[in-house]
């Protein structure tokens, strides 16, 4: 290896683009897993209770937005849709919409799993205590599949965050976009990746390590049962 | 069935000697010194109730498990350590310890047959292996072990192809297959559906009648009271009984036997 | 109509790079991977911590990031590779973490009854791997396999923000001359759909069969 100077001096005095970064891509995370549960739940309820002409089309939707890469719906949603639809919206929210829809493919084929594995037995005593449908869902079907379903949600979530790293590509300010903008600034690669790296890394284990408290904490509560 | 069944007029050493033996998981101690001899050609029974380590202790003798302390000894050979019992000794490599399992082959609970192997090829697999067979004498000790357990027809199905009772026929053959010292069965009959346990135990007592030397570990009291030269009755890691059958079910002359038996239903004489 | 047939050759060309970037990582992540997988569950402690380390490291980094470092930060130190090289460096090393976890995995989801039923009829360790653990563990390897290949593929789509012209920033510079975005992405999107989605029916034909 030839010389390198380090000089983290530089990189320190934008520092706060990476901070500020940071926290839009958290921003950008959860609204995307709030948008994406919402469609996820929805689409997975209609496919498991729902008419039967409904499950081809949201096949398709699931079939369609994992097969095609994230990076190529962000442009269509960003470039191709507004020259198509007289719409107008700025790369955040063009690039949450994009996220959201792409996540709610795959959260839909998580929680109808979780769903589907609610135990039987535990509906019918919903039923039997006099809880209409919609209390049986509430009550009984979406908490248990929800505990079911937490170690797959949990990767989701931190995959998800990991994937608004993307939205640098439409300029969008989030903290790979921040780390880019400081490298062409100055120049320093390498330190700048050395700070980058451990904030993604110590987000991502954060993130993960909350949800393993979620999961704990439900776990115990069930016990008791 | 050997006639001569009380342990001390036997003069040769017996095929496997268990001195003192104690097991720990963690904090919990379960097996709290465990002496037991075997002879050739007995059948031991071991019963009791759950936790009482009677399924440590059989997966102790094939080294499944590790024991902490005492030892165990098939014909004279220390089983899971080299330079006997006492503080210094060392684990045997992995490869020694290949070689002395064949010699205290396991039925399992579970049956664990190799779902990607046929019939007979779980059974050659080990004869090939271990046993330095060929191929074409592996296969045909494989199928005459089982046609004897009655699956002649079989040699070629995979185990998804098989009933419960068969796929632990299955697993009889591949373990008396290896011409092992002792078998150790372990509930083999437990996962299975009762209607299947009878065929299931029929080669067993046909084994035992050839005067196989077996151990196993079992909740069927009859077949137990049928088959077994002696029954070891465990309780919270003690051996609290070593006796003939008839003692033990019909006298039931301790305490705790007669709380565990009475949840059988353990026909008298 | 005749728009579309005269992009197509550029198009044609970028799908190439695509294949072959994809292509390439899956051929060296395999490579590296496998064997590593094998030694993170099977191997000694000195050689399961450093695969440990590094599989969840890579994994807890975006893919992009990590090839932003490798394409612009290795010439920095003075580590000069050819584009093309240093994009399938980075999208290997990402992804080799992957394959190790998938390995990992195939293996860790062997029932032990397995192993213990393999141990009492006296395999030692190796014949235990090839005979009875190995053939387990492909069947349980291919399904999240071939998932991860389709992840590649799209996740070559990125080395177009480094300017190599994949499939995907072919399209963006063909749009760029005709002016015409949406159909063009669509066709795109059916490009990388045609690929990708043979891979996917296949995965879930094979984990329908073997689980």
């Amino acid at each position: 290896m030839a010389n390198y100077h380090f000089n983290f001096a530089i990189v320190w005095r934008y520092a706060a683009k990476l901070f500020d970064g940071l926290l839009l891509s958290i921003e950008l995370a959860a609204l995307t897993i709030a948008i994406g549960m919402a469609i996820g739940l929805v689409l997975a309820l209609i496919e498991l209770d729902g008419p039967r002409w409904a499950k081809p089309f949201i096949r398709g939707y699931v079939e369609f937005v994992r097969n095609v890469p994230l990076l190529l719906l962000v442009y269509l949603v960003f470039y191709g849709i507004p020259t198509a639809i007289d719409l107008e919206y700025d790369a955040t929210t063009s690039f949450v919409a994009t996220l959201a829809i792409y996540s709610g493919a795959y959260l839909v084929e998580i929680l109808r799993a979780g769903l589907a594995a609610v135990p039987g037995g535990l509906i019918e005593a919903g039923k039997a205590i006099g809880l209409t449908p919609t209390g049986v869902l509430v009550h009984v079907r979406l908490p248990m599949a929800l505990r079911i379903a937490l170690p797959s949600l949990s990767n989701t979530y931190v995959s998800l965050f990991k994937d608004t790293s993307i939205a640098s590509a439409i300029a969008v300010p989030e903290l790979a976009y921040g780390m880019r903008w400081i490298e062409t600034q100055t120049f320093r690669t390498v330190e700048v990746y050395l700070m980058a790296t451990p904030i993604y890394l110590v987000t991502s284990y954060a993130i993960l390590l909350l949800l393993r408290q979620v999961e704990r904490r439900y776990a115990i509560a069930r016990q008791g049962k | 069935m050997t006639e001569n069944n009380v342990m001390n007029e036997i003069s040769i050493e017996p095929v496997i000697r268990i001195a003192g033996v104690t097991k720990s998981f963690g904090s919990n101690q379960v097996l709290k010194g465990i002496d037991l001899d075997v002879g050739k050609g007995q059948v031991i029974a071991i019963i009791g109730p759950s936790g009482s380590g009677k399924t440590t202790l059989l997966r102790c003798i094939n080294f499944l498990e590790e024991y902490d302390g005492g030892s165990i000894r098939i014909d004279g050979v220390e089983v899971g350590y080299k330079g006997g019992a006492g503080e210094r000794r060392r684990r045997r490599s992995d490869r020694e310890l290949a070689t002395l399992r064949v010699d205290a082959a396991m039925v399992f609970q579970q049956f664990n047959l190799f779902p990607h192997l046929t019939a007979a090829q779980n059974v050659m697999l080990g004869l090939v292996k271990s046993r330095g067979k060929t191929k074409s004498d592996a296969r045909h000790i494989a199928e005459k072990w089982l046609t004897r357990v009655g699956l002649a027809d079989k040699f070629d199905a995979l185990p998804s192809q098989l009933s419960g009772g068969q796929q632990q026929r299955v697993g009889i053959a591949r373990a008396v297959a290896m011409e092992p010292k002792v078998l150790l069965l372990d509930e083999i009959t437990s996962a299975l559906d009762p209607e299947l346990v009878g065929e299931v135990l029929a080669v067993v007592k046909e084994l035992a009648v050839e005067g196989r030397t077996m151990i196993l570990v079992t909740h069927e009291m009859a077949f137990a009271k049928e088959v077994a030269d002696r029954v070891v009755f465990t309780d919270q890691g003690h051996i609290v009984i070593d006796a003939p059958p008839a003692s033990v079910f019909d006298e039931q002359p301790n305490e705790r036997l007669r709380a565990f038996l009475s949840r059988f239903d353990v026909v008298g004489p | 109509m005749t728009l579309y047939l005269q992009t197509l050759p550029f198009l044609l060309d970028g799908l190439l790079i695509t294949l072959l970037v994809s292509v390439g990582v899956v051929l060296l992540s395999i490579l590296v991977g496998i064997p590593a997988g094998c030694a993170l569950v099977f191997g000694p402690l000195w050689a399961r911590v450093p695969i440990r380390l590094y599989a969840d490291f890579v994994r807890g980094v975006p893919i992009l990031v990590l090839l932003y470092f490798v394409y612009y930060g290795l010439p920095a130190i003075k580590v000069n590779l050819p584009s093309l090289t240093a994009a399938i460096v980075a999208l290997t090393a990402f992804k080799t973490a992957q394959i190790i976890e998938i390995a990992r995995g195939a293996f860790q989801s062997i029932p032990i009854g397995q192993t213990e039923a393999a141990k009492s009829i006296g395999l030692g360790l190796f014949d235990r791997f090839v005979y009875v653990l190995a053939p387990q563990a492909v069947r349980r390897f291919l399904p999240p396999f071939i998932n991860s290949v389709v992840d590649t593929v799209k996740g070559s789509s990125l080395v177009s923000l480094l300017g190599i012209v994949d499939l995907m920033l072919s399209l963006q510079q063909v749009i760029g001359r005709t002016h015409v975005a949406l159909p063009l992405y669509a066709m795109g999107a059916l490009m990388y759909f045609a690929i990708n989605f043979p891979l996917s029916a296949l995965s879930r034909r094979l984990e329908r069969r073997f689980v």
